[in-house]
């Protein structure tokens, strides 16, 4: 949704916000320098990721899955790496501009090469 | 007319809080403020208030407190002095942008250091530019009456801005005036039912605050703020004349006293301006045209109008309780200068800074400001732009 910008006599006074869910207009993905890798083969589903992540990031499946990561929104934060409990773990944090050009398969098969 | 009392400036501040009943008030002891919190506990004990009296660790949470009670939707109030007032920092910038409409009596007081307990107008001085509007208060009647017509101002639907109502710490504060005590259902009455804008207890109405607002939202918001406390000076004059029909005493923006065919005027804002008025009546009385300005409503800053009061001066000397900090003089000095610049006047305009830390300021320190404007005017001459009154040692 394309936001619209209002002149300052029409703001909702006091910056109050009636319009829900208007942080999708802001996409904290372009702040991103470094971004998680999601390796489905050790993924034990805790869910941890999902929790704990600031940005709603963590994409879930219909099933309540975890399924990947929206990558609109992941501001490159790193928590969902530090909280990943598997062993070894299913987030890898790669710099952005290692990841430049290539597919999501491509860089799984790059970052989780040794981790079967 | 009210029943007469004979009571404390904190004393008057407690009594209107005990009126307006706000439904919450967060705060936190700090003298000279003290006993008006406490006098309002033992109000809430004896059962003559139902407020929420949240006690807390500190001022900063005090006033966090009050935006969170004002943001659900409730009428808040609180009170505090100097380091008290300045811990809340941040949080003044936070309730005035968040436009809630909370009142807070400060009784002025030094800021440490050295550490110093006493009167003077440090803390509102320094915290101008937070937003909020400013109502300074002579003596305890005004503390009263201010408070009261705050409540109104600041839930003006146009206005919708903290305000805050000084009175002088101990020179008011700690002493015992007689003032008029209004009736409770009467100020009831005045101030009327408040309706917040979007309370954020009402879930029928969801409402976000606090929300951030990046670099293509923020200016506007900030300009739009501006436009709310602006509008407050309308309100102002419109609540004081409305005061004045309901309870006979009448206020404006500011008060001149003796100053229509003045020619040497002082400008000043607190208790000072009682000894002022003293000393322009024994000056008027053998002759000579001395008049006061009385600051009352300082933010927002009634520039045109104060101006124009001081049109028929010859030579002007404001009064400042706070060091200039390295400005060309006190804020209300700076600001009366420039408010000046556009109008015919080019009468002289010097700077006293007095009464710091809770230094006694007597007839004869204000005296001694008269005798200068008289000097300016009589040799054209200026000799010191700023100087300190009642200064062990000269000031060069
Ligand atoms: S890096 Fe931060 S923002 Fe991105 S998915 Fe992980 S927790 Fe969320
Ligand atoms: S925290 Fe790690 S293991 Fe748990 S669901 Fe997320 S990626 Fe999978």
């Amino acid at each position: 949704m394309a936001e619209k910008l209002l002149n300052w006599d029409e703001v909702l006074i006091g910056a109050a916000i009636k319009e829900p869910g208007n942080s999708r207009q802001y996409e904290t993905g372009s702040w991103r320098v470094e971004r998680p890798v999601w390796n489905p083969d050790t993924c034990i589903q805790c869910m941890f990721c999902w929790v704990y992540c600031p940005d709603s990031a963590i994409l879930v499946d219909e099933n309540g899955k975890m399924a990947g990561v929206n990558y609109t929104f992941c501001k490159g934060c790193g928590i969902c790496v530090e909280q990943c409990p598997s062993k070894p773990k299913s987030l890898k944090m790669i710099l952005e501009a290692e990841a430049k050009g290539k597919s999501e398969e491509e860089l799984r098969k790059e970052v989780f090469s040794e981790d079967k | 007319m009210g029943k007469k009392v004979a009571l404390t400036g904190n004393e008057a501040a407690a009594h209107a809080i005990r009126q307006i009943n706000p439904d919450v008030i967060a705060a936190f002891p700090i003298t000279p403020s003290t006993p008006i919190p406490q006098a309002v506990a033992q109000f809430i004990a004896d059962g003559e208030m139902d407020t929420e009296l949240v006690t807390v660790e500190s001022e900063h949470s005090a006033m966090s407190a009050c935006i969170g009670a004002a943001a659900a939707g409730g009428r808040v109030m609180t009170a505090t002095s100097a380091n008290g007032y300045a811990l809340m920092w941040e949080m003044l910038y936070i309730a005035s942008g968040m436009r809630l409409p909370i009142v807070m009596a400060v009784v002025a007081r030094a800021l440490s250091a050295p550490l110093n307990i006493h009167g003077d107008h440090s803390d509102i001085m320094g915290g101008r530019d937070t937003g909020w509007i400013q109502i300074i208060s002579e003596n305890s009647q005004e503390a009263y009456d201010n408070l009261i017509q705050a409540v109104k101002i600041a839930e003006n639907k146009d206005v919708m801005t903290p305000a805050l109502v000084a009175q002088d710490g101990f020179n008011t504060s700690h002493t015992i005036e007689i003032w008029e005590l209004e009736d409770d259902n009467k100020v009831k009455e005045f101030i009327g039912e408040y309706t917040p804008l979007f309370p954020l207890l009402n879930t029928d109405d969801p409402v976000t605050h606090g929300a951030w607002a990046p670099p293509n939202w923020y200016f506007e918001h900030k300009i739009n703020q501006l436009k709310g406390l602006l509008d407050s000076k309308e309100v102002v004059e419109k609540v004081g004349k409305e005061f004045g029909d309901t309870f006979g005493r009448y206020y404006g923006l500011y008060e001149d006293y003796k100053l229509d065919d003045a020619e040497y005027v002082i400008v000043a804002a607190g208790s000072v301006c009682g000894t002022t008025k003293d000393v322009v009546d024994n000056l008027r009385e053998n002759g000579i045209k001395a008049g006061l300005l009385k600051i009352r409503l300082f933010r927002p800053f009634p520039y045109r109008e104060l101006a124009e009061a001081l049109q028929s001066a010859k030579a002007i000397a404001v009064l400042d309780r706070v060091s200039p900090a390295g400005a060309q003089g006190g804020p209300l000095f700076t600001e009366i200068r420039s408010a000046l610049y556009d109008t015919q006047t080019r009468a002289p305009v010097i700077n006293y800074t007095y009464g710091l830390g809770g230094r006694d300021t007597q007839p004869r320190h204000i005296n001694s400001v008269f005798e200068t404007l008289k000097k300016i005017v009589e040799t054209g001459k200026v000799e010191k732009q700023f100087d300190c009154l009642n200064l062990r040692g000269e000031w060069r």
